[in-house]
């Protein structure tokens, strides 16, 4: 082969190679290094670096080195003169003296220092009108020098280096700024959630005899919504959900909800507007959770659509909707009321038995059963439930079985529906 | 004579020469284990290297600036660098970039080993 061609070949395939690392950089300084030894390698040229703008347009750091004896040593600042010169394209021949005018400064303050590592040559990146850096390069393992062909593929290939690193700085650019964004999403997240526990624990504050019912509701609906199989964000969603599904109470008359017996129909009516005014206040904020104001509006839904504000029925009701509205309904079954004291656990069970299918969701109560058997037996370590039951609510021997016989109930019925046989 | 096949590339010493076998190519991955083990061979007392190209079908770019990096540690610590065995189109392109300046080329082992010896006497021979 004639060595011109065998030159042309080996040259090709160094651009070829050098255009896919470029095209997919893995770790940058990895990138820097095989980019260098391409560059070098085409010419058989025995040293170079790679040196890179660092905080300013003055002052380069050498990213790469290769066959100079110290270990990215480079520090060299470029003045306006100089940069000037490179962003045209000139590429600085420490050898021909003729050239050297335009980087007289340059040389004054490294060219002895260049000249010691055997640079000869001193090529610019320049992306976009913009100097990116420099490429140094010592001379040919043949001694010839360069010639107008060499600098072309020079030229070529320490284009391609540019965009590499100029890639490079935009993507770390915009992780960067990503990473802000990020940052200040998750940090308003923190604030809305703080800011929507401060309001649970305002309406809890307004019913003296339901403090921490919302905190609990929000808990528990966190964890049906896990159970059930849904993500973190949408069983965060569910806490939220929970925390301010009365909220609509704040408008409502502090005497009507703290009467210490039944109220009659006029202040239940006023009563059961909360839903209808939670709605109307949550509606106009922009919530980072879906559907916050409407568990707020159908937590007092029925699945039989005796419920209210709109006597919704079965699938017109939100699955998060009725999340909430059995996990209201166990608060408060499991707590003190002024009018009357907490239902046992078996009360609670028979409770769900009676009213599953006609108040709750069947799919809702057996998430909440096999959570709560879950933390019974020990089979998760979490005791969030049993925490706010209190200790010695429940007795395990007791309420695993009634649990999981209320939960074979329900499969059965499911499965009975499912065949088409219609509820037991 | 010791034989070690230390991150992947096979090499052994004779004396104070040590023969580094390269791959089948020569690229990043495999130039860089080349060069660490020519490191590891000079920096225990090796005074010659000689790379054995036996098997090696192809040299890119990446190949070249490693080899030349290696004859650069050599001339540093003193020590000699021969290419054995390699194939036409490989001696072509070392010629062509101007790689023959700075090594010399042998037929096989045994001739490397050979000349390494007639250089050792005649540097012997200067020294008296």
């Amino acid at each position: 082969m004639q060595p011109s061609a065998q030159k042309l070949i080996h040259t090709f395939a160094a651009l070829a190679d050098l255009g896919q690392e470029i095209a997919n950089p893995g770790d940058f300084k990895d990138m820097v290094r095989t980019s260098l030894h391409l560059l070098l390698g085409t010419l058989a040229i025995r040293r170079g670096a790679v040196t890179e703008f660092v905080d300013s347009q003055e002052h380069l750091e050498c990213i790469a080195v290769w066959g100079i004896g110290k270990e990215c040593g480079f520090s060299l600042a470029v003045g306006s003169p100089e940069r000037e010169a490179f962003v045209e394209g000139h590429s600085l021949d420490l050898g021909a003296e003729q050239q050297n005018g335009l980087f007289a400064g340059f040389i004054g303050r490294h060219g002895a220092e260049l000249r010691r590592e055997a640079i000869e040559l001193v090529s610019p990146m320049v992306v976009r009108g913009k100097l990116v850096g420099l490429v140094l390069l010592g001379a040919k393992a043949s001694g010839e020098p360069f010639t107008s062909a060499d600098l072309e593929v020079v030229g070529a290939m320490v284009r391609h280096i540019g965009v590499g690193i100029n890639g490079n700085r935009l993507l770390a650019q915009v992780e960067q700024r990503a990473e802000e964004n990020r940052r200040l999403y998750e940090d308003l997240r923190g604030i809305y959630r703080d800011t929507v526990r401060a309001f649970a624990a305002a309406i809890d504050i307004k019913d003296k005899y339901t403090q921490g019912h919302s905190e609990r509701v929000g808990k528990y609906s966190e964890i049906i919504a896990r159970e059930l199989g849904w993500d973190d964000e949408q069983a965060e969603g569910m806490a939220i959900a929970g925390y301010l599904h009365d909220i609509g109470k704040l408008v409502v008359e502090r005497d009507i909800i703290n009467a210490p017996y039944k109220i009659d129909a006029k202040a239940s009516t006023e009563l059961n507007r909360h839903p209808t005014a939670g709605y109307e206040i949550l509606a106009p904020i922009r919530h980072p959770y879906a559907d916050i104001p409407l568990m707020a509006r159908y937590h007092h839904e029925r699945l039989d659509g005796t419920g209210y504000p709109d006597g919704l029925s079965g699938d017109q009701i939100p699955l998060g909707a009725k999340i909430v509205a059995l996990a209201d309904s166990f608060d408060a079954m499991t707590t003190d009321r002024p009018y009357k004291r907490r239902c046992s656990f078996c009360d609670v069970v028979d409770d769900f038995r009676r009213n599953t299918g006609t108040q709750f969701d069947p799919q809702v109560v057996t998430a909440l059963c096999r959570a709560l058997l879950k933390e019974i037996t020990g089979e998760t370590r979490e005791r969030r439930f049993l925490k706010m039951l209190g200790k010695d609510y429940l007795k395990a021997e007791e309420a695993i079985p009634m649990l999981q016989q209320l939960v074979t109930e329900l499969d059965t019925q499911r499965q009975s529906v499912a065949a088409g046989g219609g509820p037991g | 004579m010791g034989e070690s096949t230390g991150a992947s590339v096979r090499s052994h010493c004779i004396g104070t020469t040590a023969v580094v076998y390269a791959s089948d190519y020569l690229n990043k991955l495999t130039g860089e284990k080349i060069e660490r083990e020519c490191r590891k061979q000079l920096d225990c007392g090796c005074r010659a290297l000689v790379i054995d190209f036996s098997d090696t079908e192809l040299v890119n770019s990446i190949g070249i600036s490693i080899l030349l990096g290696i004859i650069d540690i050599a001339e540093r610590n003193g020590a000699r660098v021969i290419f054995s065995d390699l194939n036409t189109q490989t001696i072509e392109l070392f010629q062509v970039l101007g790689l023959t300046r700075h090594v010399i080329l042998a037929r096989d082992e045994q001739e490397a080993l050979t000349a390494l010896t007639s250089f050792t006497m005649q540097s012997s021979t200067v020294g008296h």
